[in-house]
């Protein structure tokens, strides 16, 4: 469930040692016969059920041991997963199965950037669940997003990415700022421009070779996932050169990118996991899926320096949701088992594995992080800030060709701002002629 | 099933059937449109002759099915689909575009951005690459301790998968701690972003591709060398040629050949340059950097069609390399027809 295209790309190391060892690969393939053959074995013969999920990233079902606990309830079903690392290789290729009505599996993930997509144009390829669940499980925002506009449910909601400020204290300590998660929080309270404002007065005192944030990209995303206009307006039309969420996301962004307080790296970049093992930035948006991920690329250095703060709005970034395809061939046990998949119970299990969010608030009372990530953190109380913003995240509308306008706001505009010292009217410029481009204008 | 063994048998056993119909027989009895009167068995032998007349066909068929399933109805496919506007999401839905593609991307700065990166990257990673090539396939031809060795040194490069080595490159080149710049910070030049910079990065690609083919080329250019007559090099040594006017005048001229065929082969390589970039570019890659700085043809067509999902102009970005292919082709053909004249 680790989602997001950025996200996925980090794992491109791992693709590419992948490519080559045979070791990793020979690794995963020893997981899987593991899981089936634990199911209980091959030689019950004729009456099983084989269903396949087909998922990208980590989803974490396998890892949280969810496919083996199921199968040992339902004996005649066996469990295989599909995993492709990359979100952006993921998707055209189930777009591709969908509409040739062969090829897809069972179950289907859809990660948040592509469930619009899905929804507007995939609608007549996944079955309805939403007569078989009981949907005030989820959060409802959530579920709008994977709803058509006739009303069918093609998704349940797995996780969600509520986003908070991770940061560390012993540099915040060093460069005399507020230490206190509660303080701080309160500091920069409803305005990105207050932490802007922060940043400023860290580099002023700033411990060398440490900046304030990791990346003005990184800013804009925190900001525009907070807000509730983006890139298309509720009719389905672009709108992003007017768009207030972009304009807010867009200014703050540029005050980062033209100060000295942006380490300038690339998320899920090579140097930005370095740059977490170095402690070369003081803050970073986080979401609770990267909680993990910071705790394993900082490492042991990084033990309870970290701590986590209420960002200034509450956001929403990745999450994805479980579909099932109509050309699937044992859609009856299919959704049996997405539905199983994806509740409360199941989100919990899964959030104690990787910390991915559940969508589903029945769960948040039970969520409970592992004790070295609550170390990790200096004892924050990780859950109870993701579930308060989980609460107040304004529902958002997503459009068609989010992805590819986000895209270019932020590897093409910021970042010729950022590293190539444009200014930001040329910044946006180039933005405009890239979204010109991806629109067919 | 018949084993290999029975199929292997059964034409053995019908030519004993039929000693008399050689191939050339056969053809000259098929030609006249009567058996020989002597053919006790007219159904054996036809079949024979069948045999003789169709198996070619059948050995060489399993190729051109599998170039057809996979290269040549796809690429008719291609056709049809730049003549669309198709998008990813909605493949059934094809309306009917004409050239507009086509037009669309004769006016796109990106496609001629693309297109003049395409060729400059390709020009800086080829020549030297050759160039270093012959440099050391001469060096290697030189009689030389644990040569095989030496071979096999140069040729591994080549059997390193392309993510691998970009990968390694790419930390490389990394701005903040990189080798790359450590090295020049020696020298007292300011580091470099690599990635966002406009000449540096289409250097950097150019060294993964440099890197990555020069043994191979190489390898080419010693096999060829190596079958350059002894007594060249001995007549120009009588005439009081040194090593390096040996080379001038005796290898390379007789290299032309082979020389030309690399040449072909590095700008087909070169035209279609895709997962060096991509890769070098790491996240959202496929944007060959914030300004398009090293956005290939190939990296364009690729944003194009899966990244977008705007299939129909991919289609059209897919014909116009093919077309760019074909013309390259035949300034080759014009060059080597020159050459050939002129020798």
């Amino acid at each position: 469930m680790r989602t997001t295209t950025r996200r996925s790309h980090r794992l491109l190391a791992l693709a590419a040692v992948a490519a080559l060892t045979t070791g990793v690969l020979a690794g995963c393939a020893g997981d899987s016969d593991d899981g089936d053959s634990s199911g209980s074995g091959n030689n019950s013969g004729g009456g099983k059920t084989t269903l396949t999920v087909g998922t990208f990233g980590v989803f974490g079902y396998k890892q949280a041991g969810l496919y083996d606990e199921y199968t040992k309830l339902h004996p005649d079903i066996t469990i295989k997963e599909n995993v492709t690392t990359r979100t952006d290789v993921y998707w055209p290729k189930v777009l591709t199965r969908l509409q040739a009505g062969s090829g897809t599996d069972d179950i289907q993930a859809i990660e948040v950037g592509n469930i619009t997509e899905a929804v507007q144009t995939q609608g007549s390829k996944f079955v309805d669940l939403g007569k078989d669940v009981d949907k005030s499980q989820w959060l409802d925002w959530k579920n709008a997003q994977a709803t058509t506009a006739d009303g069918k449910l093609i998704g349940l909601g797995t996780d969600i990415g509520p986003m908070a400020i991770c940061y560390r204290k012993d540099l915040f300590q060093k460069a005399g700022l507020e230490t206190d998660r509660t303080k701080l929080a309160a500091q920069w309270k409803g305005d990105w421009n207050k932490y802007v404002d922060l940043g400023k007065q860290y580099m002023k005192k700033a411990p060398s070779g440490t900046k304030f944030v990791d990346s003005a990209s990184s800013v804009y995303n925190a900001v525009l996932n907070g807000e509730s206009e983006r890139y298309y307006d509720k009719s389905g039309k672009v709108v992003w050169d007017k768009s207030s969420g972009v304009k807010n996301a867009w200014d703050v962004a540029m005050s980062v990118a033209t100060s000295n307080m942006s380490a300038k790296l690339k998320q899920f970049d090579k140097p930005w996991d370095q740059g977490y093992a170095n402690a070369s930035f003081a803050t970073v948006a986080c979401p609770a899926w990267m909680i993990g991920y910071i705790q394993e690329k900082s490492g042991d250095a990084g033990k309870g320096k970290w701590d986590v703060a209420a960002a200034p709005t509450a956001g929403n970034w990745g999450g994805a949701f479980i579909g099932v395809p109509t050309a699937g061939k044992h859609q009856k046990e299919a959704i049996a088992l997405a539905k199983w998949l994806t509740a409360p119970e199941q989100q919990a299990k899964v959030f104690a594995k990787q910390a991915s969010f559940p969508s589903a608030p029945a769960a948040y009372s039970t969520l409970k992080p592992a004790p070295a990530t609550t170390e990790f953190f200096s004892n924050a109380p990780i859950t109870q800030i993701f579930s308060d913003a989980a609460k107040t995240i304004p529902a958002q509308i997503f459009g068609v060709k989010d992805q590819p306008i986000n895209t270019a706001l932020t590897d093409i505009g910021i970042l010729q701002v950022e590293q190539k010292g444009k200014s930001p009217e040329q910044g946006w410029d180039a933005a405009t002629n890239e979204i010109k481009d991806v629109l067919g204008q | 099933m018949t084993s290999p063994k029975q199929a292997l048998a059964h034409p053995a056993s019908s030519a004993e059937a039929a000693p008399g119909s050689q191939p050339g027989a056969a053809r000259g009895a098929h030609g006249r449109g009567t058996p020989p009167p002597e053919d006790k068995s007219p159904w054996r032998s036809r079949l024979y002759r069948w045999d003789m007349k169709a198996s070619p066909y059948v050995f060489i068929a399993p190729f051109f099915v599998i170039f057809g399933a996979f290269s040549l109805i796809p690429l008719l496919y291609t056709a049809w689909y730049s003549l669309h506007d198709v998008q990813l999401s909605s493949l059934d839905t094809q309306t009917w575009a004409g050239l507009d593609n086509y037009q669309n991307l004769l006016s796109s700065d990106f496609f001629w951005n693309a297109l003049k990166n395409t060729f400059t990257i390709g020009v800086i990673s080829t020549v030297p690459q050759l160039m270093a090539a012959i440099g050391l396939a001469h060096l290697l031809n030189y009689r030389l301790r644990g040569s095989t060795v030496w071979r096999v040194v140069m040729l591994t490069p080549y059997a390193t998968s392309v993510a691998a080595a970009t990968l390694v490159f790419t930390l490389l080149y990394s701005w903040d701690g990189g080798m790359v710049n450590w090295l020049l910070d020696f020298v007292g030049i300011d580091p470099i972003n690599w990635r966002e910079s406009d000449w540096g990065s289409q250097f950097a690609v150019s060294s993964i591709v440099i890197w990555r083919w020069t043994g191979y080329n190489a390898l080419i250019y010693l096999a060829a060398m190596q079958a350059i007559p002894a007594d060249l090099y001995e007549s120009a040594a009588i005439d009081g040629a040194n090593r390096w006017q040996q080379f001038i005048h005796v290898t390379v001229p007789q290299l032309r050949p082979t020389i030309l065929f690399t040449v072909v082969v590095s700008t087909i390589g070169a035209t279609q340059l895709f997962g060096e970039p991509l890769l070098f570019g790491g996240v959202s890659g496929s944007k060959g950097g914030s300004e398009h700085q090293y956005q290939t043809l190939g990296l364009y067509m690729y944003d194009q069609g899966w990244i977008i999902g705007n299939l129909g102009k991919a289609s059209a970005i897919a014909w116009s390399m093919f077309l760019i292919l074909l013309i390259v082709a035949a300034i080759n053909l014009l060059v080597t027809r020159r050459l050939r004249k002129s020798q």
